[in-house]
């Protein structure tokens, strides 16, 4: 991919971080009594716009949409988002072969912000026209809608897309020029990788299912993960403790969100020297990176707020602030 | 070609030389100000109200351009194309060439990086307006080697002159 200046974008960027919730807005909206309060809170922020969101769920889709809208505004060429987007349309494919299979209509499972347009891939699904769909998509559809046919085994079928979905962004890795990129997709990989690892060695899977589960990442040794993970999770933390995400053994301690936690606050200490790139996209992927943890944030208080569950849990489960 | 040169190759080194002033410091202004135009039309599509002071960052680099053009009046008056007809040696015209390269290079290279410079700061102010004077002050800094090489090239200039 050329490199492109992103001088224009930077300058929006730098003052949109300006309107990003400190870890002082957090505080008080975690000491806010109610939702309500909460929602009046965000709103003085800016949050929802000029529009009539009163409910937490449109408050919150908002931003979302909001923000897709505003990264497609200010790049000129929208695929240097796909590496992140391209998430949501392996979920938009299981969703589409999972209400196919029970037929059953997707309503708003699908999730609109993706490369390949969501009611495509439901259409092409349903019709059983996968040639319809681009080449990514096209073979993992067919494969993992013949494997759920003949097996009617879901969890195999959603492993089937979650790898290819893996493998991917792995493949994408080699297709940009940005370090923060390539360093964004090996990470989504090896905490994926980290995440299957921990699940199989605690539901006790097969070396085999684990290997096939796995995917390939350039900071991790698989072959070495999946022996590990089949011999049980005290040989994973074992194993992660002589590569550079040792540092994650603590929090996959604690609980498979802890761990969550610090990947994602691993990505913003990565992310944050690229607030002073004045021409890259770093700080534009900084940017995303930090709304998306900023909206996970406040989807997590508002639940909260409204389930009347403990703020000290909620502050635990919180995302370092990239501002 | 050697009877047009030993006729007129002071002239055309001298004119070469104001060329040579206002092409190359101006394309680095035109560098650095559309650099820095790009980015304060990004911060003025956020908040409009900061147009007079992301304005003063987009105009930092246009003064090598400037500089470029007062460098080739200087040259084109001594040899005689603006105002009186004066008569100016092989030598002469070499010399008014090599007095202007000091503007002309340090004018492209100053400029386009005062641009880079201004497009920092602009996002400095788009963050935090009230640091606009520290924020000034950094692209500025780069002027001061565009204004060394507009000194050495008028004291050449001034120096050929009294030759």
């Amino acid at each position: 991919m050329a490199q492109t200046d992103y001088t224009y974008a930077v300058a929006r960027i730098r003052f949109k971080e300006t309107a990003l919730l400190s870890d002082s807005d957090y505080d008080i909206l975690l000491s806010a009594s109610d939702a309500q309060t909460c929602i009046r809170n965000l709103k003085d922020k800016g949050w929802g716009g000029n529009a009539e969101n009163d409910s937490a769920e449109d408050l919150i889709s908002f931003e979302e949409n909001n923000l897709w809208s505003f990264m497609t505004e200010i790049v000129q060429d929208k695929s240097i988002f796909n590496f992140i987007l391209v998430k949501n349309d392996f979920h938009n494919l299981k969703v589409a072969i999972k209400c196919v299979t029970r037929d059953v209509k997707p309503d708003d499972m699908l999730i609109q912000n993706a490369v390949t347009s969501p009611e495509l891939v439901f259409d092409a699904v349903s019709k059983r026209e996968y040639q319809r769909l681009p080449e990514y998509l096209s073979e993992t559809a067919r494969y993992a809608m013949s494997t759920l046919l003949s097996t009617s085994d879901g969890q195999l079928c959603d492993m089937i897309v979650d790898r290819m979905c893996l493998s991917h962004i792995f493949h994408l890795k080699e297709i940009y020029d940005s370090d923060i990129i390539k360093l964004f997709c090996e990470l989504t990989v090896a905490s994926s990788d980290i995440k299957i690892a921990v699940r199989c060695a605690k539901t006790k899977k097969s070396l085999d299912f684990i290997k096939k589960a796995l995917v390939p990442c350039d900071s991790l040794n698989i072959e070495k993960l999946a022996q590990s993970a089949s011999s049980g999770y005290d040989s994973i933390i074992e194993y992660l403790s002589t590569t550079e995400y040792k540092s994650a053994v603590n929090a996959l301690n604690d609980s498979m969100s802890a761990f969550e936690k610090w990947c994602d606050d691993y990505m913003t200490e990565i992310l944050k020297p690229q607030k002073w790139e004045p021409f890259s996209i770093g700080p534009v992927i900084g940017y995303l990176v930090a709304k998306q943890n900023e909206i996970k944030a406040v989807r997590m208080i508002l639940s909260a707020k409204i389930n009347h569950i403990d703020d000290l849990l909620i502050r635990e489960r919180l995302r370092k602030s990239y501002v | 070609m050697s009877d047009f040169l030993a006729n007129n190759g002071g002239v055309f080194f001298a004119l070469l030389g104001a060329a040579f002033a206002t092409f190359f410091a101006g394309i680095g202004s035109a560098i650095g100000v559309g650099k820095a135009g790009i980015a304060a039309a990004g911060v003025l599509s956020e908040d409009p109200s900061k147009f007079g002071k992301v304005l003063i960052f987009q105009l930092l680099p246009a003064t090598q351009g400037i500089y470029g053009l007062l460098v080739a009046f200087l040259i084109m008056s001594n040899i005689g194309i603006i105002g009186d007809p004066v008569e100016i040696t092989g030598l002469q015209g070499l010399l008014y060439f090599a007095a202007s390269l000091p503007i002309a290079f340090s004018g492209l290279f100053s400029a386009i990086h005062q641009g880079n410079c201004s497009v920092a700061a602009i996002g400095t102010v788009a963050k935090k307006e009230d640091q606009m004077g520290k924020a000034l002050i950094l692209p500025a800094m780069v002027e001061t080697y565009a204004i060394l090489a507009l000194l050495i090239s008028i004291l050449a200039i001034f120096g050929i002159n009294a030759m």
